[in-house]
């Protein structure tokens, strides 16, 4: 494949979310500190950092949930957001069933509802009560639910943080699996860093304020990285290996992830605040 | 013959029930009960302003109440006491406050009671009116907002990423409560209007599989212990309030143990 100029279609194309210098305090301690990241097209962007780091809170900024104090989000406009929150507790005093919740508010095609359905192989709970899940089904509910209106960027909250170990790997394997097959970008927060290593574009580790940020690899070997979450993590993350060339998502895009990790990361990298 | 006053009560009584219905299971699946009740208790605080400054008894109370609901949401916001604790301050103080503002009028006019429970002999054509109005707001929004206000109690952030605006659709579901509670008092009286929206909807989850059908049947059930409370209470002179209570009691305890057999045999889902 011809060597396209380098980021030529990413820097042409306007990020689906730009968030710059964001700031916000929350009870006189800021929660987030001069953040800006820009989650680009068919980007697949983690966010990792420590409890209280304020993932969860840049999510909601970036969704557009809370104005920040300072800085700015810019949304692209009429973009299609699919959010995946981290549980939903289906409480069994409200009678309803899977079919019923992914139709609530929204106007779908029994084709459209059929497809997703399938992608995410919750075809033989669509009768059952959404009181009677496993967490697993229940994440897969949800992620269908997100999926129903293709979406452009699909935002995960901790996805997997109920699940067992059978249940993340295989959540994030239908995670992988959607990314590649639709035209989608993917922006979570998820503690299974070892588990997304090889699905995941750019990391973004967060405490506070960017502390990192660039692809995994070079992500696990950053002083900061290393600083904020020990040697044994660092060193458990350099053994997985980066496979996102193989996926096959980058063809006709020419981003150019094949040459070398610290010169990417240069370019990619967000000053420290 | 029907005697004037009862096909008033009745009327009234179905109109409460009809809306009560729905907006009943919102109150059991949001974990409503007491915030309702102490709606209710600030209603108090409306009728004796209401009876003090000559204005309608009915609107004194959806201000009163409405105005409690918002400091009672802002006060919850600020985060300062736990919800529960919050509420049983409010609405003491409301029900306390109403009493002794209540001391200063002239009390040979006023029945406490018929307040507190009910008097089917109080409903005028003019609650009529307002049972009806309030009544249709109520049901036009709630079908409006069905499947917002539906999603918001399953995941409020999700419903939020989907661009619910969910400040102003909690704030009209409370809203809307207070219409029912000004409106119910007549009929039901303020100690027992959380009683008239959880039990039918509380009675009708058992029996039903999507959330549109509790609320229907809901307010099927509420129909049904409204009219027979007020012909008891009519016939045997019994309070109303705590006759609809009984009525819809009895029709718990009869249909959740049916209920609960018919799905072992999995007769019902």
């Amino acid at each position: 494949m011809p060597r396209l100029p380098s980021g030529s279609s990413i820097s042409f194309m306007s990020p689906l979310i730009s968030a710059k210098n964001v700031t916000v305090v929350r009870d006189g301690r800021s929660v987030l500190k001069d953040v800006s990241v820009d989650i680009g097209v068919r980007d697949f962007l983690t966010i990792i950092g420590p409890n209280g780091a304020g993932k969860s809170m840049l999510l909601k900024c970036l969704m557009g949930f809370y104005a920040p104090d300072q800085g700015k989000v810019s949304p692209r406009k009429d973009l299609r957001i699919g959010y995946v929150p981290q549980r939903l507790v289906a409480d069994p005093t409200i009678p309803i069933t899977v079919r019923r919740f992914l139709h609530l508010r929204k106007k779908i095609t029994t084709e459209a509802l059929k497809s997703v359905v399938a992608e995410t192989e919750i075809g033989s709970s669509l009768d059952r009560p959404l009181a009677v899940l496993s967490g697993g089904e229940l994440q897969r509910v949800l992620l269908a639910r997100a999926l129903l209106d293709a979406p452009q960027l699909l935002v995960l909250d901790e996805p997997a943080q109920n699940l067992d170990i059978t249940g993340q790997l295989s959540f994030y394997k239908l995670l992988e699996r959607v990314y590649k097959e639709r035209e989608v970008s993917i922006l979570m927060v998820s503690h299974d860093l070892h588990l997304v290593m090889s699905s995941t574009k750019n990391v973004l580790c967060l405490s506070g304020e960017v502390c990192c940020y660039g692809e995994p690899n070079s992500v696990a070997k950053n002083p900061a990285f290393i600083s904020l979450f020990g040697e044994d993590m660092a060193q458990m993350l350099a053994s997985y290996q980066h496979h996102g060339h193989s996926h096959g998502h980058n063809h006709g895009h020419g981003h150019s992830h094949s040459h070398s990790i610290e010169n990417d990361t240069d370019k990619k990298a967000i000053p420290h605040a | 013959m029907l005697d004037d006053f009862i096909v008033r009560a009745l009327l009234a009584g179905m109109g409460i029930a009809i809306i009560a219905g729905p907006l009943g299971c919102f109150v059991v699946w949001r974990r409503m009960a007491y915030f309702g009740d102490s709606l209710a208790h600030s209603a108090l605080l409306g009728i004796a302003l209401g009876l003090l400054t000559g204005i309608s008894g009915n609107l004194a109370t959806v201000i009163v109440c409405s105005a409690f609901a918002v400091i009672l949401l802002w006060l919850q916001h600020a985060r300062i006491l736990a919800t529960d604790t919050l509420l049983g301050i409010m609405a003491h103080a409301a029900l306390s406050i109403g009493m002794v503002t209540l001391s200063f009028i002239d009390n040979q006019r006023f029945d406490l009671h018929s307040y507190l429970f009910g008097d089917i002999l109080t409903v005028q054509s003019v609650d009529l009116y307002w049972i009806f109005g309030g009544g249709i707001i109520v049901l036009i929004l709630l079908v409006r907002y069905w499947s917002s206000l539906t999603l918001m109690t399953l995941h409020e952030d999700l419903a939020r990423a989907e661009g619910v605006k969910t400040f102003w659709v909690n704030l009209m579901l409370v809203l809307l409560m207070t219409i029912v509670v000004a409106v119910s008092i007549r009929i039901v009286g303020i100690l027992l209007i959380t009683a008239l929206l959880a039990i039918p909807a509380a009675t009708a989850r058992q029996w039903v599989r999507s959330p549109e059908t509790m609320a229907m049947l809901a307010a099927v059930l509420g129909l049904a212990a409204v009219v027979a409370g007020i012909y008891g209470s009519a016939y045997l002179d019994t309070p109303t309030g705590p006759s609809i209570v009984t009525a819809a009691t009895i029709l718990f305890a009869v249909l959740f143990p049916v209920s609960a057999v018919l799905k072992k045999r999995r007769i019902l889902h």
